[in-house]
């Protein structure tokens, strides 16, 4: 498992924790069943505080990327990645849809709409 | 309770010109707490008080659940100061003969791979180490004998990086198991800011917040704006006066930073905000 934390982004750090292994099993790096590193163990690793950490794990346990066995530690979650590739879809739909509606009402092109969406794609967050 | 390996409430203690007045905050089981202020704040004060070092005037403090005056609660504390107390024409050796003899649960075995691990000399004298190696031979003496919580006493101050970061591992080592806590206090707040889940700054024998860390660092911002934007005083909590703008430290710097459009909202570090707190025309508590 690989995780990059960047201290200026003025993203949350247990933001880029969550973020960063939620990539990683989507992408199918870790797979279902693997073990995690500790909470305590990543916190040491990356030179941060547990609380960060422990932060990222209740997220990613929340959301059902990881389970938590006490005493043995957290695992990714079996789990069926096409399923929650179609959440997120449906999420993003969504907000799609929003952009769309004020576009129309305000008289944005979708022309103009789609550029930016691909701005946005491309250059990643 | 049970949750908490040190506990602190209502603590007082009063010198000729300094009072250390009404100090409560506690430290968890399993975290690092920082204990952050100026020279003179009362850090060590506290800590002294914690140990029983010194006779409080009042208030309570329980250590792993016990009254700190209980003499059984000291074999379970390593305790680092910022000066190395063994004497200079003491070798390692010397200094592993005393305390193996002090602690009951002195553990020779594992002080050796610390000596290993820092490559600190077994038979030269401590005169002839520098600042660094003292310092490293302190908090190695203070793990040896399994101590479930650790206290150090601006232990990081007049360290370089290197060393510093090696100790900042060593803390995190020694949290690998959850029963333990540190207790760190440093005037450096870089290396709190890296490590501590918890911050509790103090600040005129007061404690002034006591605040997770990543709230702090997440949450708090600095906004700068010209004059003529006022904030309302429950949108800030210091506010300061340059030559050319005014800042205010804020508890939640996006918020503020959508009110106020025509400022700039900036993170805050913790020597930010702790220099706000102190030196800060302090107006409005929240």
């Amino acid at each position: 498992m690989e995780i990059l934390i960047s201290n200026s982004s003025g993203k949350p750090i247990y933001e880029q924790i969550c973020q960063q292994i939620k990539s990683q099993i989507m992408d199918g790096t870790l797979s279902a069943g693997e073990a995690l590193p500790s909470m305590r163990a990543l916190a040491r690793d990356l030179h941060l505080s547990v609380i960060t950490v422990q932060r990222a794990y209740e997220d990613l346990t929340r959301d059902g990327f990881i389970e938590t066995v006490s005493g043995k530690g957290s695992f990714v979650a079996a789990q069926n990645r096409e399923f929650i590739q179609e959440e997120q879809l449906r999420i993003a739909e969504e907000l799609l849809q929003k952009a769309a509606s004020i576009g129309r009402t305000h008289g944005i092109p979708l022309e103009q709409l789609q550029k930016i969406l691909k701005l946005f794609y491309e250059e990643g967050d | 309770m049970d949750d908490n390996n040190i506990l602190v409430q209502g603590l007082c203690k009063r010198f000729d010109g300094f009072m250390l007045k009404d100090v409560s905050f506690c430290v968890p089981k399993g975290r690092i707490v920082g204990f952050i202020g100026e020279n003179g704040a009362g850090k060590s004060t506290t800590i002294n008080l914690i140990l029983n070092e010194l006779k409080k005037d009042a208030g309570e403090v329980t250590v792993f659940g016990r009254d700190h005056t209980d003499p059984t609660i000291k074999n379970e504390i390593g305790v680092v100061f910022d000066a190395c107390n063994f004497h200079e024409v003491f070798t390692v050796k010397d200094v592993e003969r005393v305390l193996s003899g002090v602690y009951p649960t002195w553990d020779n075995a594992l002080f050796q791979e610390y000596l290993e691990r820092f490559q600190l000399p077994y038979r030269r004298t401590i005169k002839s180490f520098s600042k660094g190696m003292k310092m490293k031979l302190s908090i190695v003496c203070a793990l040896a004998h399994h101590p479930r919580l650790l206290i150090l006493d601006e232990a990081t101050a007049g360290l370089d990086p290197v060393v510093r970061d090696e100790i900042l591992d060593l803390l995190l080592d020694f949290l690998q198991d959850e029963e333990h806590s540190v207790f760190f206090s440093s005037h450096i707040t870089s290396d709190i800011q890296k490590v501590a889940d918890y911050v509790v700054l103090i600040h005129q024998g007061q404690i002034v917040f006591e605040e997770e860390k990543d709230t702090l660092l997440d949450r708090y911002g600095i906004l700068r704006c010209g004059r003529s934007t006022v904030l309302e005083p429950k949108d800030y909590i210091v506010r300061r006066e340059t030559g050319v703008s005014v800042e205010y430290l804020v508890c939640d710097r996006a918020a503020a930073g959508k009110k106020y459009p025509k400022a700039v909202a900036d993170a805050a570090s913790l020597e930010d905000i702790m220099l706000f707190y102190i030196k800060g025309d302090a107006s409005c508590e929240e």
